[in-house]
């Protein structure tokens, strides 16, 4: 837990940091409106259902939904604008917001007594004066409420910046989801939690303070509310001002890559920050518009689902067609294969005395295959099945950890399982020979953005990984993240690797 | 030729196409105190509301002091005329004090003395720092009248303002408008549809049926039956009532 704490701080700040600005734009955008929309039906009812409309969107899904439109908008003015981490987060973040906030300013502005407005008019106040000194102090506890609301929101929803590359406090926990550190993942949770809860009672205390007449109360939230964004910013007054960023899509193997990377990138001089947890839709485009400076990509996927290529070429091939599509279209660089391939495999007891997919379909009509929840509807299934005309007698779907048990149990004689997955090595499977060559290959793969592709001193940092990694220390290292017991970090497992990358030291 | 504090000329205001003020031509003298009599809906409120500019005519003029108020500043001409109705509208979440002094302070003005404003109108001045809604509903329209003369305008405007009231505190709360009506030079214009208040506090009345004027008299006209056949309708009311109590009293 004392690691994951010391993580925290930068992040609370980044996270309250992009929190506040949300609630902020969300104010500048929510109040006016609900000020406008208070006596104008229509508008109103145009205004709050736009933002309900908002609202019935998944949080992880608008965000997700701004990486591609900013992208297209910052295309239409000519580049410029960073479509990864801040300004994704901040605007969905403030779109979320606006509905609370909206809403109980109209509603608190409606439910002012008309009679009330009527002797503000007689005793000749002027619009302003009447905003001021009237509407706005009696719609206050409704529209606070409102606002109470929105923060607590916000702050939640903040941890899914992460997603798109900006760090939250959402780090912890979707690092901890994935390599199962559960220490992390509730660091993450908690801190958030707690930010929320202080944010919402001293929004409270600002509420009761406008509702009973209390300036004090209210000026003591308001001061300590700047205070606490104030000794937010400071972590990040230190912040660097240059550095490199390195991207790493959602599980273990890229988590520890990424470390790997870094800590040969900080050796070089770089200053490093990283973007974890990244979508696979995401990465590359991030790598693209340079929003990341690096990633470890797989050579199947690319070939696949960005070249949008439905052939399956022996591997020097598909890595030199990728080179030559990079150097054409999108100005990245391909640095090399790391020397490991995370692709789909057949995996069987070592007892089973069978070598290659092809001993396998020989005996196929009398076993069962067991699969991930996907790979039954992947191309690849289709693939393999065709060229060796599998036929299993039963198939089932299992979620990753119980299909390696259904293989150890015997309930499943053959698995589905990524080549580089460390359970591989912890039970001693054997994985099947492709001879015909049909399964796609996923090379681990090192890309750099367009401005690192002619920057010679991060090339030469990276160049020793190349084809430097062997499968077994890639399972290896997964596995001392993915294990149950005595789990290691992805810095000590990158530093293990790093011990072991081929021709170092 | 001496100007009227208040003067209608073929003023008319509609609805949606129906008249609340049918073309009325109206004076009332400096000092005066005139009650506005009529049924719901025969346009009284709404002749009081366009003397303020709360309201504006389709057509005609209304003058204060011999001025076209089209041609004044709305703001400035309703913190200079008081203005009081039956939901009071006081500010909730000003105190007592805060409520009666808001003319003068949104006119950059000296605070005004509220401990006198409120013996003024009979209210003790301990209730200077209660919000209205620890204040009787007599209390809260008290502190209304109080807040509409701390304007120091010598117009006052009442529409129905003891409507919502009971009948002991509306018939206290009348004497008291009448005294500060009489101490204050004030010219003093009653909407209400109550005619024995009308004829018990007002020095003239004028009934009002369908947005326009159909009787213009003093209380003694109207009761000596000079006044019309509305004006006879609404005094036959209470007269009756007077009659039968009388009868009751002395079997």
């Amino acid at each position: 837990m004392g690691d994951a704490l010391r993580q925290l701080p930068p992040l609370i700040a980044s996270h309250i940091m992009l929190a506040a600005a949300a609630m902020g734009l969300a104010l500048l955008i929510g109040v006016p409106l609900g000020l406008a929309s208070a006596r104008r039906p229509r508008l109103a009812a145009v205004a709050l259902g736009l933002a309900g409309l908002v609202q019935t969107i998944p949080g992880l899904a608008l965000l997700a939904l701004f990486y591609p439109l900013l992208l297209a908008f910052s295309a239409l003015i000519g580049g410029g604008l960073p479509a990864l981490g801040f300004l994704p987060a901040l605007l969905a973040l403030t779109l979320y917001a606006l509905l609370p906030i909206l809403r109980n300013v109209v509603a608190g502005l409606q439910g002012i007594d008309p009679a009330v407005l009527q002797a503000a008019d007689a005793v000749g106040m002027t619009p302003g004066q009447r905003l001021r000194l009237v509407e706005a102090p009696l719609a206050a506890p409704v529209a606070m409420a409102g606002i109470r609301t929105a923060a607590v929101w916000t702050i939640g929803a903040a941890t899914l910046a992460t997603t798109v590359g900006y760090p939250s406090l959402g780090n912890p926990i979707f690092a901890g989801l994935q390599i199962e550190r559960w220490d992390l993942v509730l660091a993450g949770c908690l801190a958030a939690a707690a930010l929320a809860l202080v944010t919402d009672a001293l929004l409270g205390l600002i509420e009761r303070g406008i509702g009973r007449r209390r300036r004090l109360f209210t000026l003591t939230g308001i001061s300590l509310l700047i205070l606490g964004l104030l000794l937010a910013c400071l972590p990040l007054l230190r912040a660097p001002q240059r550095s490199v960023t390195i991207g790493a899509k959602n599980f273990s193997e890229q988590y520890i890559l990424a470390r790997l990377i870094g800590g040969r990138l900080e050796q070089a001089g770089y200053r490093v920050t990283y973007r974890e947890g990244l979508g696979s839709a995401v990465a590359f485009r991030a790598l693209q518009s340079g929003d990341i400076d690096v990633y470890v990509e797989y050579s199947g996927t690319l070939w696949a689902d960005t070249m949008r290529r439905t052939d399956t070429p022996p591997r020097d091939v598909m890595l030199d067609g990728i080179g030559k599509w990079m150097a054409a279209g999108p100005k990245t660089a391909l640095v090399g294969p790391l020397g490991f391939e995370n692709a789909y495999a057949l995996a069987v007891r070592p007892d089973s005395g069978l070598t290659t997919v092809a001993d396998l379909a020989r005996k196929a009509p009398d076993l069962t295959l067991g699969a991930d929840l996907e790979f039954l509807d992947r191309p690849e299934w289709r693939a393999i099945r065709e060229a060796y005309g599998l036929h299993f007698r039963a198939t089932r779907a299992y979620s990753p950890t119980f299909m390696y048990r259904a293989l150890r149990s015997g309930q499943a004689d053959a698995i589905s399982a990524f080549s580089s997955d460390g359970r591989i090595a912890a039970d001693h499977l054997t994985i099947l020979a492709d001879p015909k060559g049909a399964i796609p290959h996923y090379d681990a793969i090192l890309l750099v953005s367009p401005t690192r592709a002619r920057d010679v001193r991060f090339l030469a940092a990276l160049r020793p990984l190349v084809n430097g990694i062997s499968v077994e220390n890639m399972r290896a290292a997964n596995y001392s993240v993915d294990r149950d017991t005595g789990k290691q970090t992805p810095e000590a497992a990158a530093r293990w690797l790093d011990a072991r990358v081929r021709g170092s030291r | 030729m001496s100007t009227e504090a208040l003067a209608y000329e073929q003023v008319s205001r509609r609805y949606a196409g129906v008249s609340a003020v049918d073309y009325v031509s109206l004076k009332v003298a400096q000092g005066s105190f005139v009650a506005l009599v009529g049924a719901s809906g025969s346009g009284k409120s709404t002749l009081l509301r366009l003397a303020n500019r709360l309201d504006v005519p389709d057509t005609g003029r209304v003058l204060i002091d011999g001025q076209d108020v089209a041609h004044l500043d709305p703001i400035a001409l309703r913190r200079g005329i008081g203005y009081v109705f039956q939901n009071i509208g006081l500010f909730p979440h000003l105190n007592v004090a805060e409520n009666i002094g808001i003319i003068p302070r949104l006119a950059g003005r000296d605070a005004v003395d509220v401990g006198a404003a409120l013996e003024r109108v009979g209210l003790s001045p301990d209730l200077a720092t209660r919000l209205p809604s620890q204040l009787s509903g007599g209390q809260q329209q008290r502190v209304g009248i109080a807040r509409a003369l701390a304007g120091e305008g010598k117009l006052l405007l009442m529409d129905e303002p003891f409507g919502a009231l009971d009948p002991v505190t509306r018939d206290t709360l009348g004497q008291t408008v009448r005294r500060l009506h009489d101490d204050l030079a004030l010219t003093t214009i009653l909407v209400t549809h109550d005619m024995a208040e009308a004829l018990l506090l007002a020095d003239r009345i004028v009934v009002m049926a369908q947005g326009r004027v159909v009787a213009d008299a003093t209380p003694r006209e109207m009761l000596g039956g000079m006044a019309g056949a509305e004006a006879d309708a609404l005094v036959a009311v209470p007269r009756e009532q007077a009659r039968k109590l009388d009868k009751l009293a002395h079997g």
